[in-house]
């Protein structure tokens, strides 16, 4: 199968590879997908006090799309505030990556990611969560 | 790639020495059970029979086409002599995919108003299951034997599976994706006393291993041309006489091939599945103590440097030139991604229309977390020792990079047993 240019560029070069602390209050963590189903990523997002995303880091366990799914997601939440990252679409990530249709679920995946990462962060945060 | 015109002129003027096909800059070929290039020689042999020689060998009445029947009986004598068997056994058929198809359909319809039962395995090629699942829906019954964790045949359970209405025992030589091979003297010999006929799928087996039809007591074998060097198209059956094996062709026609298999031979393909063979008699023995040695050599390479790195289906027992590997955490498509200068096939979901880990390594109890990270790799006559060498340093590189990479694994140095997390499935 052909890749897209802009997946092999991000399996290639992935942006924002790593861990933080998950027991950090200011993280937020996501880990979703499955190892019997070819993929897992972990998605985890560093907060500040004024509730902007300043940090995210990413690891992956899957295809090239996955992992350049998880990676173009850790640039795009960044600067972002918690809601404006939960409203980033799979179909975006799809259409920027150029997915093809077998692959779609890994863009799904990512979307997913970012969602439990700020549903994380917010259940550290009770207050918050209760806006 | 674009190099195609410069690698033929290369290959009609070598005569004496099997050369790599490859050029440097080409991606490094290791899927030889895939398929594997045509050996220069024989497709030197081949290339008289397409211009100057291009008679119809079922000609009875002119020069030329006694020229080609000379030519399609010396390639039968070629095919029949790896296996012990007499050239009137050996049908050509257009592969070992039409080879498996005219076997079991052949003889299970043959024999049908007597028996009407067949047993194979799980881990049989499509082509073999498929035609067994079509022969079900015509009325048949066929048994799916399991094989064990390292992909063989348990002799007692077969003996178990087969009964008085048993017409066809349908087991492969050697597997395609795990390269196993199962034990076909001892099946035949079962097989013969239960008065059950004994096929072999033998693509990825012959010219690899020794075969011998009379020793093993087999009917029935497929084998195929791409597998050993030899021109894709062509393919052939064996067919036992003594004691005789009928079938029912799928083909009709002419009658040519003793009525088996109707259709004009195509003399050039016959040719060179004859002087493949020809070349693995010669060449065998040799070529597969080097193999052997590379796949050790590779092994070794990669254990030396890797944890948690498994072989998948029995290593002692098992093709020379394969391996098929789990490499613990890390999924095998994306590897494949990594090492994209090595040409070698994934038993992941990810690389089939299917989204189902392999059903082969599933069928050996590997679990389906392992069965995603695993690769097929195939070494063959014109595997290098410095190309076993790069592959297995670039596998090595990659595996770390993604391993750095993998939740999975951070996870497993951290001690969490990833099988006590709740994932969710989608």
């Amino acid at each position: 199968m052909a890749y897209s240019e802009k997946v092999v560029e991000h399996y290639e070069h992935p942006r924002n590879v790593g861990s933080l602390d998950k027991n950090d209050p200011s993280v937020g963590t996501g880990l979703v997908g499955a190892p019997a189903c070819g993929d897992v990523m972990k998605l985890q997002i560093k907060v500040s006090a004024d509730g902007i995303i300043e940090d995210a880091k990413f690891k992956t366990f899957g295809c090239g799309s996955a992992i350049a799914s998880s990676s173009l997601v850790t640039e795009w939440v960044k600067g972002k505030s918690l809601d404006e990252a939960a409203t980033i679409k799979n179909t975006e990530i799809a259409q920027h990556l150029a997915l093809p249709p077998v692959k779609i679920h890994c863009s799904v995946l990512a979307e997913d990611a970012i969602k439990a990462a700020v549903a994380d962060y917010r259940a550290k945060h009770d207050t918050k969560a209760a806006e | 790639m674009n190099t195609g015109k410069g690698n033929m002129a290369t290959a009609l003027n070598t005569t004496t020495q099997a050369q790599r096909p490859n050029e440097p800059q080409k991606p490094l070929y290791l899927d030889y059970q895939a398929t594997t290039p045509m050996d220069p020689r024989v497709l030197e042999t081949m290339m008289p029979y397409f211009v100057e020689k291009f008679g119809n060998p079922h000609s009875r009445s002119h020069a030329y086409g006694w020229e080609a029947e000379e030519a399609v009986e010396t390639a039968r004598g070629q095919v029949a002599a790896l296996i012990n068997a007499d050239p009137r056994e050996i049908v050509f058929t257009s592969g070992a995919t039409e080879s498996n198809n005219l076997a079991i359909a052949g003889v299970a319809r043959f024999y049908k108003d007597k028996r009407n039962h067949i047993v194979t395995l799980v881990t049989e090629h499509k082509c073999v299951l498929d035609t067994c699942r079509h022969l079900e829906q015509e009325g048949f019954e066929v048994t799916y034997l399991n094989v064990e964790p390292n992909g063989l045949v348990d002799l007692e359970k077969l003996k178990a599976a087969i009964t008085p209405r048993t017409v066809l025992v349908s087991i492969m030589g050697a597997n395609n994706e795990i390269g196993v091979i199962q034990p076909l003297a001892e099946i035949g010999a079962i097989c013969r006393a239960r008065g059950a006929f004994f096929h072999t799928d033998c693509a990825q087996a012959y010219g690899k291993i020794p075969l011998d039809v009379e020793a093993m007591k087999i009917d029935l074998m497929s084998i195929s041309g791409h597998k050993i060097y030899g021109p894709k198209g062509v393919g052939a059956l064996y067919v036992r006489r003594k004691p005789r094996v009928r079938l029912v062709a799928l083909i009709h026609g002419g009658g040519q091939e003793r009525g088996m298999r109707s259709g004009t031979l195509a003399t050039p393909l016959c040719v060179g599945l004859g002087a493949a063979a020809e070349l693995c008699r010669k060449e065998m023995a040799d070529e597969a103590e080097r193999l052997t040695r590379l796949r050790e050599r590779f092994l070794r390479s990669v254990t030396s440097r890797l944890p948690e790195v498994f072989v998948n289906g029995d290593l002692a027992h098992r093709l020379p030139g394969n391996l098929n590997i789990s490499f613990a955490y890390v999924e095998g498509e994306g590897l494949m991604m990594g090492i994209k200068d090595l040409c070698v096939s994934s038993g992941s979901a990810c690389t089939s229309a299917s989204l189902e880990p392999s059903y082969v390594l599933r069928a050996l109890g590997v679990e389906e977390e392992l069965a995603h990270t695993s690769l097929r790799i195939g070494f063959g006559r014109f595997t290098t020792e410095a190309e076993v060498d790069y592959a297995a340093d670039r596998i090595v590189e990659a595996v770390q990079k993604l391993r750095s990479m993998s939740p999975l694994w951070e996870m497993a140095q951290d001690g969490i047993d990833i099988k006590s997390i709740k994932w969710a499935a989608h």
